[in-house]
């Protein structure tokens, strides 16, 4: 094996979780519980070493080698001139992703053996668990974009599995099911813009295309990067495509973190990072949209977040948001500050929802925080990473978010130009919002008073199957329910929450923006040191401290301000003096993140669901079908014609055909045949 | 090419099969069953030993024979195979044992296996034959058997559909019928030879029939072709036709017959009228991609899951149509290729669905609901099957449509951009059906259903594990077809003023069946 024999047997890295995903969908019947959870968990942990290993070699190299170390493993669809290869393509990008992919992913397997405990598909899941790893590990090591379309799909396919896991409950199954949908509708996107990029350069391969990036016309390269921006916001739930994200809180926790907070859901960020020489060569235009659109999604979300009221759904649209600023960053072509913000969100969201399924866990599924709090006494540990976690989110230094959401804002703002700018103030106001409600969720889930505690006269109720766990919008406070105290949960689920929770406080070590510490930034540089790459003017010290100031002052004010209302959680669940503040109205349109999702539903179960029946009734019945009917009768009127067909002697009429037929051929044969002659 | 004339074997084996089938006496059905098993295990061998034999590199006629048959009207047994027709036969093959297994419990199994077998001797003579009144024979005969597969082992109204079967495809061949014989006979008057050999037909034809006669003749045999596939708006036999067939029919009819089709598009109007195929490829690619729209919506709002698949084969066929008029060799390529998934995928929907209506007597997606709970392992290879339908990258739909819809783009974008909402839509429509029947907590009815039995899954099985293959390898089928795909294109290059866009091209390779003189 050579010096890069890693770098060379990266589809190890897929492969092995991939494995585990077939033994155990086609086994997994057989074993008993925590089996499948522990071989998946094994395999994901082996990938994750074998990633190691693979990173240090690559590291190894100079930093011109790390670039384009592209292995094929054989030729996958080739037609015409039209050839895509299996191959993985190592870089520094993709070994970034690799490394947080695996090593969460194999810390969420590992909470998983115990959050699923006692599941009737309990081996099924990590079934699905592995598969997801692989296609998310496929879609970022493909050497080509239809090899990470594969894994695109791939991932898509495992999401609606697992949204849809406990597909008793009708909710469940329709947050798959819309999940999916949206998803196409970004794939339509997607499938063009390849389209473009092979009828322009004549390949898909990331080297090729990328080198060639700067040779393409400025009008086709916008095309191309805002239909790979299609593409990305299915995937990456930017609006208006973030829709099926809040209804994927449906499935199990650990699945809400894994593929719906920390991994599946930045392969847009990966994709437009991947494609960042096409982006660069629209001049400026396509950037401006993504970026702008980042911005839009990261204050509408965090608008939308702030007065939900389910423990999940919080975090759902404070990812929606968090990917937003991703975006924000891609835009004004900070790449490596986008990628930052990808890991360390990949921290502190994970810890979020790792924690918030502990905290359901203990509730007997309650979701509802009006119902909760105070519960940092009975569930130290978990409630000691959550608050980690809180406060890397709403920006405090030295917590790792600050420093990455720093980062983006001031790439922003020294970008400058209007667009500059004013991604930067929403950013800044996002970022508010951002403070305000994770302080509100974590006093109200871990502060304060508890309400969680069934009155004593309340009798016990039946465990529904179908029963909706997530709290709407309109949903009146969940009833307290709980006949004992919460506790904290087994070391098998509080350890990777744990670990987590730190990686949220120390990730910003991964690139402090003082000279000599830009770790990450310094090991993507190459990939994203292409002829036409955005230069972003460096700020001065005195300038970058001023922007960070700002930052942490807004923070402080966000945190302050929700301390100021839920300080000591709630009278009752339903005085929640905010809705009160806002006013009913308000309160609805943002609790209804601005009546998006209702437009759409109203839109395709409306007007396109009455076109649609329209033409399957009325159309294709009536007029197509009518049309053709009516020539029968026509006939029949006319007499004899197809009388036969009403009375079934059709049937005589079809052995005639065979009978005539036969009869001919054989007079032919005899009269001038010699089928018994020569072959030749 | 001497040695054994293995397709004539291929034909003469299922129909000496069929005739021994009906020797047997009517009390023993099992002695009939067991020799439609063997009988059409013994043409998947020999398709199998064909694609085993064949010449991945060459273009050419392959096995073929050409034998005098009917020297005074110019009729040769004439046959053989290139990469286009190849795996037609080789899915003919794989499909017919499918079919007889999965109706190990039809009534009157003599007969049913008799018409089984004289129906796959048709299709694969249909595939073969490269003699015109071969093949129209045989396109013709195939209508007999399924004619009564459907009419007397069909659902409610079985009789309906199964005469409006006949009647839309007989007035198709009508046509077809004039335009063969008008074909060579303008031949013969031109050269003073009779002849239907398609060879020397389709190299004479494009020089040698006037603008006026080339178009005519080409609706001759566009219109039975159309019919076949169907085409918008000549499609509505289809879903009668799909949902009131038993299973086996339902496979065979959406697997191999409509393709006949689609075949007949590609080998005989590009071949015979290149020049009017590209002048109207428009109107081609038109009724395709409002095919692919107008079979998923129409699919979307179906109360019953048969119809609902059948619908979906419009939508799957307009991609194979797309391709075709493309008219360069990724979107040929992408046409065959779809031609073999959807026998793959859509064969394992309507296996599945005959699993449930073997149980239940329903095909109504209101009357289930929480299969999957009830049943896990029928429902997970509906899981597999839908997806694969779907075309999710890593099956086998996948990479036929990307090609179809990649060789439309370079020529004709605005038709691919269009075509390709058919993504979405062939999500909403499987997802949607599957989520009403067979997610949510078992009714009482479904909750009694039993598993998916072995003889079932045997039948299911081996497509989707072949769709998965070729989705991920699909290089042995794409090989095979290149060849033949570029001569097509080569042929039309030949005749008009077309030329392949670059992004397509490949060399032409030397021994092109149909080689052009330009005379005028």
């Amino acid at each position: 094996m050579s010096a890069r024999g890693a770098l060379d047997n990266a589809w190890i890295i897929p492969a092995l979780p991939f494995f585990g995903a077939a033994v155990i969908l086609l086994f997994g019947k057989r074993m008993r519980e925590p089996i499948a959870g522990v071989i998946a968990t094994m395999l994901m942990a082996a990938s994750f070493l074998y990633s190691v290993t693979m990173f240090f070699q690559l590291r190894s190299l100079p930093s011109e080698e790390r670039l384009n170390n592209v292995h094929t493993l054989f030729t996958w669809i080739a037609a015409g001139r039209f050839s895509v290869s299996f191959g993985t393509l190592v870089d520094p990008l993709s070994m970034t992703f690799v490394l947080f992919i695996t090593g969460i992913a194999t810390l969420i397997h590992l909470y998983s053996i115990g959050y699923m405990h006692g599941d009737a598909r309990y081996s099924r899941f990590f079934g699905y668990l592995n598969l997801f790893a692989a296609s998310m590990l496929v879609l970022v090591l493909g050497s080509s974009f239809l090899t990470t379309f594969l894994g695109w799909e791939g991932v898509g396919l495992c999401s609606y599995l697992l949204i849809s896991f406990w597909f008793e409950r009708t909710a469940a199954a329709v947050g798959g099911k819309k999940a999916f949908i949206t998803n196409r509708v970004g794939d339509f996107g997607f499938m063009l813009a390849m389209f473009l990029i092979f009828a322009t350069i004549g390949s898909l391969d990331y080297g090729i295309v990328n080198g060639k990036a700067d040779t393409i016309a400025a009008s086709t390269a916008t095309a191309i990067a805002l239909l790979l921006f299609v593409g990305a916001a299915g995937k990456s739930a930017q609006f208006p495509l973030h829709i099926w994200l809040p209804d994927a809180m449906e499935g199990p926790t650990p699945v809400s973190a894994l593929i719906h907070a920390a991994t599946m859901v930045t392969a847009g960020v990966y994709l437009i990072a991947r494609a960042a020489p096409i982006v660069s060569r629209s001049g400026g235009t396509a950037g401006t949209v993504i970026a702008c659109v980042g911005a839009g999604t990261a204050l509408y979300a965090a608008t939308a977040a702030l007065v939900q009221n389910d423990i999940k759904r919080v975090l759902a649209y404070s990812t929606v948001s968090q990917l937003g600023f991703m975006f924000l960053a891609l835009g004004v072509g900070a790449f490596a500050a986008a990628i930052f913000h990808v890991i360390t969100h990949a921290f502190f969201k994970a810890t979020l929802f790792l924690g918030a399924g502990s905290v359901i866990h203990e509730s007997e599924e309650n979701q509802d925080i009006r119902t909760m709090g105070g519960m940092r006494k009975f569930m130290p540990i978990t409630a000691f990473a959550f608050i980690l976690a809180w406060l890397a989110i709403a920006g405090v230094p030295p917590f790792s978010g600050f420093w990455s959401k720093d980062e983006i804002l001031g790439k922003a703002f020294a970008v400058g130009g209007w667009q500059g700018y004013l991604v930067w103030g929403v950013g800044l106001l996002a970022a508010l919002l951002t403070a305000f409600y994770m302080s509100r969720e974590t006093l109200l889930v871990f502060f304060g008073n508890e309400r969680f505690r069934a009155p004593a006269d309340a009798h016990h109720h039946e465990h529904d199957p179908t029963a909706t766990f997530t709290v709407g919008p309109d949903d009146p406070p969940h009833e307290p329910a709980l006949t004992h105290d919460p506790h904290e949960t087994p070391p098998t689920m509080w350890i990777p929450v744990l670990i987590l929770g730190i990686l949220a406080l120390f990730g910003g070590l991964l690139a402090l923006p003082f000279h000599g510490l830009e770790f990450l930034t310094e090991w993507l540089e190459p990939v994203f040191a292409y002829p036409g790459a955005p230069e972003i003017p460096s700020e001065s010290f005195l300038f970058a401290f001023t922007l960070a100031s700002i930052a942490v002052v807004i923070a402080a004010i966000g945190i302050t301000i929700a301390f100021g209302f839920y300080r000591k959680g709630l009278a009752t669940p339903e005085s929640d003096p905010l809705p009160k503040k806002l006013g009913s109205h308000a309160t609805r349109f943002l609790a209804h993140a601005w009546y998006i999702d209702d437009m759409v539903a109203a839109l395709v179960g409306g007007p396109l669901r009455a076109v649609a029946n329209w033409t399957a009734n009325v159309f294709d019945q009536g007029v197509i079908d009518g049309a053709v009917n009516g020539v029968g009768s026509l006939f029949r009127l006319g007499g004899q014609g197809l009388r036969v067909v009403q009375t079934g002697r059709i049937r005589q009429y079809a052995l005639w055909i065979i009978i005539g037929t036969v009869a001919i051929v054989t007079y032919v044969v005899i009269r001038f045949g010699d089928l018994a002659g020569r072959w030749f | 090419m001497g040695g054994f004339p293995i397709l004539t074997a291929l034909i003469l084996t299922p129909a000496a099969g069929a005739l021994i089938a009906l020797l047997m006496p009517n009390r023993r059905p099992d002695v009939a069953k067991a020799i439609g098993y063997a009988v059409s295990a013994a043409v998947l061998g020999m398709s199998l030993a064909l694609l085993w034999q064949f010449n991945a590199h060459s273009a050419a006629f392959q096995f073929s024979e050409n034998a005098r048959w009917i020297p005074a009207l110019g009729i040769r047994w004439h046959l053989g195979v290139d990469g286009i027709s190849l795996f037609m036969v080789v899915l003919t093959g794989l499909l017919f044992p499918i079919g007889l297994l999965a109706s190990a419990k039809v009534e009157r199994q003599k007969a049913f296996t008799v018409w089984m077998l004289l129906l796959e001797a048709a299709v694969i003579g249909v595939f073969v034959g490269l003699d015109l009144i071969v093949f129209f024979v045989f396109f013709e005969i195939v209508l007999v058997p399924m004619y009564f597969i459907i009419g007397q082992w069909g659902h409610g109204r079985r009789v309906y559909a199964a005469t409006k079967f006949f009647i839309f495809t007989m007035a198709g061949s009508a046509f077809l019928f004039v335009g063969i014989l008008a074909l060579a006979f303008m031949h013969q008057a031109d050269t003073g030879r009779l002849t239907f050999n398609f060879v020397t037909l389709a190299n004479w034809a494009p020089g040698g029939l006037s603008a006026t006669a080339a178009t005519l003749l080409f609706f001759a045999f566009g219109i039975a072709f159309a019919v076949k596939v169907p085409l918008v708006p000549f499609h509505t036999w289809l879903p009668d036709a799909h949902t009131e067939a038993p299973t086996a029919g339902s496979v065979i009819l959406a697997g191999v017959l409509l393709k006949m089709g689609t075949y007949g598009f590609l080998r005989f109007s590009v071949g015979f009228f290149p020049k009017v195929s590209y002048e109207l490829s428009w109107v081609f690619l038109t009724l395709a991609t409002i095919g692919i729209i107008y079979g998923a919506v129409v699919a979307t709002m179906q109360p019953d899951l048969k119809r609902l698949i059948a619908y979906s084969s419009i939508a799957h066929l307009g991609f194979v149509i797309l391709g075709i008029f493309a008219l360069n060799v990724i979107g040929i390529e992408g046409a065959v290729f779809t031609m073999v998934s959807h026998g793959l995928t859509t064969g394992a929907l309507f296996l599945l669905v005959g699993v449930l209506y073997d149980r239940r007597h329903t095909r109504l997606i209101s009357a289930y609901r929480g299969i999957w709970k009830a049943t896990p392992i029928l429902g997970g290879m509906f899981v597999i099957a839908m997806f694969a339908s779907i075309g999710l990258p890593g099956f086998s739909g996948f990479v036929g449509e990307f090609l179809a819809l990649l060789g439309t783009f370079l020529v004709h974008r605005p038709y691919a951009i269009v075509a390709a909402i058919g993504v979405i839509l062939a999500a909403l429509y499987l997802l949607w059906a599957f989520q009403r029947a067979f997610t949510g907590v078992p009714d009482e009815e479904t909750a009694k259903m039993p598993e998916i039995n072995g003889r079932e899954l045997a039948c299911v099985v081996p497509l989707l594990v072949l769709s998965f293959v070729f989705g991920v390898y699909p290089k042995p089928i794409l090989d095979r077809v290149q060849p033949a795909a570029a001569c097509v294109v080569r042929h039309v290059e030949d005749t008009t003023n077309y030329t392949e866009p670059k992004g397509s091209a490949v060399k032409t390779p030397k021994d092109c069946p149909l080689k052009v003189e330009v005379t005028r």
